[in-house]
């Protein structure tokens, strides 16, 4: 084992010296023996808490039984709120069972509806194993409490699911005794193939595009596009590109208006309303007529324009200033950041 | 050649003036003919306005006032440092996010939400905008109190902690997740209408963690039986799934790190499995426990869902692989260019089976195809750069892109990918995409054939 695991960070890692162990006295433990000596044996609770799986062949099933009429109960209390009272609800997820399987997909294990494309799929019209249900009951639901059901309950749940589409009957007892006997009715039992290329590495793939690069013989007929009604069912495609650069947004929403707000928004020439009311600016100024201090319209009219006016005016408001206005002082506003004293005085500056 | 000609002449071709490109051509040559009058002061007073623009009266029609006027951030004091402490996107950057796309599912917390590919630059997906699906909400979870755990076929079930696997040695490896709906929702017809919705399921960063190999090799699995892992999630859902040996002790990792940080928790924080090329479900996060099994598990997200139905009504299980594909980023979907002349066509493409080794780009929706520049690295089971020179001259134009990967595999058309397996299989979508650029400029998703 120690062997292996130093050739295995030989070869991730790329080093060809890790033979540091050699080097160091007898006493100290190589590289090798150093890494083994990392982390430590599960214990049988640990493992027993953790490893809740339930293999196809049954492996990992507790022992336990629960009937449909005990299932029905827990799924109307649990289950029925996201999957509706019959496993037909599609409001949340995909639907569990909509009636679609027959006697004759039970018989054969294959689910005939699949075939069709204008069946909706179930989970029980998909499903080839039963101890996916039960595993998968068992670890993840209920939704908003997983991991909190009991096996019994889980048993129960299964046998309820079951019975939605008359897999079993209804006062049928699933069971670890029986449930490989529930397995041999699953309707799309024989609905599951593995001969394709994409589980092995070396799989081989079973669609590979054509290699003609000049005056291909392809159809370039468009034979489908979004329709217009749907232009905007994602949103105004206009606001999820970017306002610069070559390629802008579409404006889907319709609205020339609209389309002109999306502009890239300077900021420091927007008017900074909301920090003229951070830091109380209005109390003593408003926008067209002089209180305390003077109209912002004043102090724009006076400096929109000057060279060295957004320097100017970020100095004023954060060291304040008398003399210019009348006698009332201009307080320093030194609370006022840097960079939004900026904003507000590029403002006044611009309009 | 004076300033307005050049102006008048980067102009010829414009189908709609970028904002902030304030000043009109038509003005431009008037002023440049008759001086500024009252009237012509006036248009151009309020052209520089609209541009933001402090206008000193003194400009020369041609003078960009974003020039002249220098602006205010080059007359400021700036910011300090670690303000904030951890850094931000930039204000004007608010357009970047991650999407759901509407109506695709009913709740958040078992959904998706789509990088934004179009605004992507390079190969490595920014961690806020790597794409999302979990199955039963992501959680946070304490990383002192995580606990990963190998059992199965080992000859010794082991415990590790996350100071325990970050003492051991770790490598770093920079490769795409993708989801295996991937482009699903396109199987029969263009359903969504941007390349965030199209292929917005993927993403890739550098990943740094323990190679599973070792981890296995430390529990001393079980050589002669092992077929399969099972790797399993530690939050509500305890999401899991098959995995092959094969590609867990090649190149499968524990990791915990991801684009210099550690994982962000909505994609598995403090640990999560990579299983590069294989299809994202695989990369199980919030890892907890890896089984070593001999035979595969049917979990849930390998039974019910991510099973590709067949035309023949067989659905196709354990299909892990992510196949070869491409697509073009910009210009893309729901976006519109401006003007004709020069654009670089860029875009991404990737393999699961190995690397990118050609990419080649039409714009006559197939007919005629020429080799794209390869650009930045080129790795194993990751993203690859590409872009190419295009010059629009204003026609309407079909722009694909088509890889091939260093197996030899070419990406196929949507038609020759639906005559095998017609339109229902939902999973694995890797045709070509196709873009349609209008006479207008705006480009849509479109399907051809």
């Amino acid at each position: 084992m120690y062997s292996s695991a130093k050739s295995l960070i030989v070869r991730w890692i790329g080093v060809a010296g890790v033979t540091l162990g050699a080097q160091l006295t007898l006493a100290a433990p190589s590289v090798d023996e150093a890494v083994a000596a990392i982390g430590r044996p599960a214990t049988t609770a640990e493992i027993r808490a953790w490893d809740i799986d339930v293999r196809p062949d049954f492996q990992g099933l507790p022992p336990g039984s629960g009937s449909v009429e005990d299932g029905e109960g827990i799924w109307l209390e649990k289950c029925a709120v996201c999957h509706g009272d019959f496993g037909d609800s599609n409001e949340y997820f995909s639907p569990i069972a909509l009636g679609n399987v027959t006697e004759d997909d039970i018989e054969s294990g294959r689910v005939e509806a699949l075939s069709d494309p204008g069946r909706p799929r179930t989970t029980l019209m998909k499903l080839a194993t039963l101890s996916t249900l039960w595993d998968f009951i068992n670890r993840a639901m209920p939704w908003n409490a997983p991991k909190s059901l009991t096996p019994d309950e889980v048993y129960a749940l299964v046998a309820y699911i079951l019975n939605l589409e008359y897999v079993v009957d209804e006062d049928f007892v699933l069971s670890d005794e029986n449930i490989a006997e529930a397995q041999a009715m699953m309707p799309n039992r024989n609905g599951m193939t593995r001969e394709h290329g994409m589980w092995s590495v070396d799989g081989t793939p079973d669609v590979v595009g054509s290699d003609c690069i000049s005056n291909c013989a392809v159809d370039v007929t468009v034979t489908s596009s979004i329709p217009d009604y749907a232009r905007n069912a994602h949103g105004n495609l206009r606001d999820q590109m970017s306002p610069y650069g070559p390629f802008r947004g579409i404006n889907t929403a319709g609205d020339e208006d609209a389309s002109a707000a999306a502009l890239p928004v300077n900021e420091s020439a927007a008017s900074p309303d909301d920090l003229l009311a951070q830091y109380g600016c209005v109390g003593c100024h408003q926008l067209d007529s002089k209180m305390v201090g003077p109209a912002f319209n004043e102090v724009m009219a006076k400096y929109a324009g000057r060279d060295d006016a957004i320097g100017y005016l970020s100095g004023k408001i954060r060291s304040g200033g008398s003399g210019v206005w009348g006698s009332m002082q201009m307080p320093p506003m030194p609370q006022v950041t840097e960079d939004d004293a900026a904003r507000i005085a590029a403002w006044l500056a611009t309009e | 050649m004076d300033s307005t000609d050049r102006i008048s002449r980067s102009q010829r071709g414009q189908l709609q003036a970028a904002p902030e490109s304030f000043l009109q051509p038509e003005l431009i040559s008037e002023i440049s003919q008759h001086g500024v009058d009252k009237r012509r002061r006036g248009l151009l007073m309020s052209a520089l306005a609209t541009a933001g623009a402090v206008a000193s009266g003194v400009l020369n029609a041609a003078d960009d006032p974003e020039i002249v006027n220098v602006p205010e951030w080059s007359r400021m004091l700036g910011k300090g440092v670690a303000s904030p402490a951890y850094g931000q996107p930039s204000k004007y950057e608010t357009h970047v996010t991650r999407r759901q796309s509407p109506g695709l599912t009913q709740t958040t917390q078992a959904s998706v939400s789509f990088s934004p590919l179009q605004h992507m630059f390079g190969i490595i997906t920014a961690s806020g905008l790597h794409f999302e699906r979990h199955h039963q909400g992501w959680v946070d979870i304490d990383p002192r109190r995580h606990r990963f755990m190998i059992n199965g076929l080992v000859k010794t079930p082991m415990v590790f902690t996350l100071e325990e696997l970050m003492r051991l040695p770790s490598v770093s490896r920079i490769h795409f997740v993708e989801c295996g709906a991937n482009t699903g929702m396109e199987w029969g017809n263009s359903a969504v209408p941007t390349v965030q919705y199209t292929h917005g399921m993927l993403s890739c960063s550098e990943f740094t963690g323990v190679p599973l190999s070792l981890l296995l090799d430390m529990a001393g699995y079980d050589k002669e039986r092992a077929r399969v892992i099972l790797a399993e999630g530690a939050d509500g859902s305890s999401n899991s799934r098959t995995i092959n040996i094969e590609n867990a002790l090649d190149d499968v990792f524990v990791a915990y790190g991801m684009n210099g940080e550690m994982i962000r928790p909505e994609n598995g924080y403090p640990l999560r499995l990579i299983t590069p090329g294989l299809q994202g479900v695989s990369s199980v996060k919030w890892l907890r426990r890896v089984e070593v099994g001999d035979q595969p598990y049917a979990t849930k997200d390998e039974s019910v869902h991510y099973v590709d139905l067949m035309p023949d009504g067989l659905q196709r299980q354990y299909s892990s692989i992510q196949e070869a594909k491409s697509v073009i980023t910009n210009p893309s979907g729901g976006q519109k260019l401006l003007s004709h002349g020069y654009y670089n066509i860029t875009g991404l493409a990737w393999s699961g089976r190995g690397t990118v080794k050609k990419v080649e780009v039409s714009v006559d929706g197939g007919r005629n195809w020429r080799e794209a520049r390869i650009d930045g690295p080129v790795l194993p089971k990751a993203l690859t750069r590409f872009n190419f020179d295009w010059v629009w001259d204003g026609s309407e134009a079909l722009l694909q892109s088509r890889v091939t990967d260093s197996t030899g595999y070419i990406q196929p058309s949507k038609p020759e990918l639906r005559e095998v397996r017609g339109t229902r299989s939902l999973y694995h979508n890797n045709a070509i995409q196709t873009w349609k650029v209008a006479a207008s400029g705006e480009v849509a998703n479109v399907q051809l054939g």
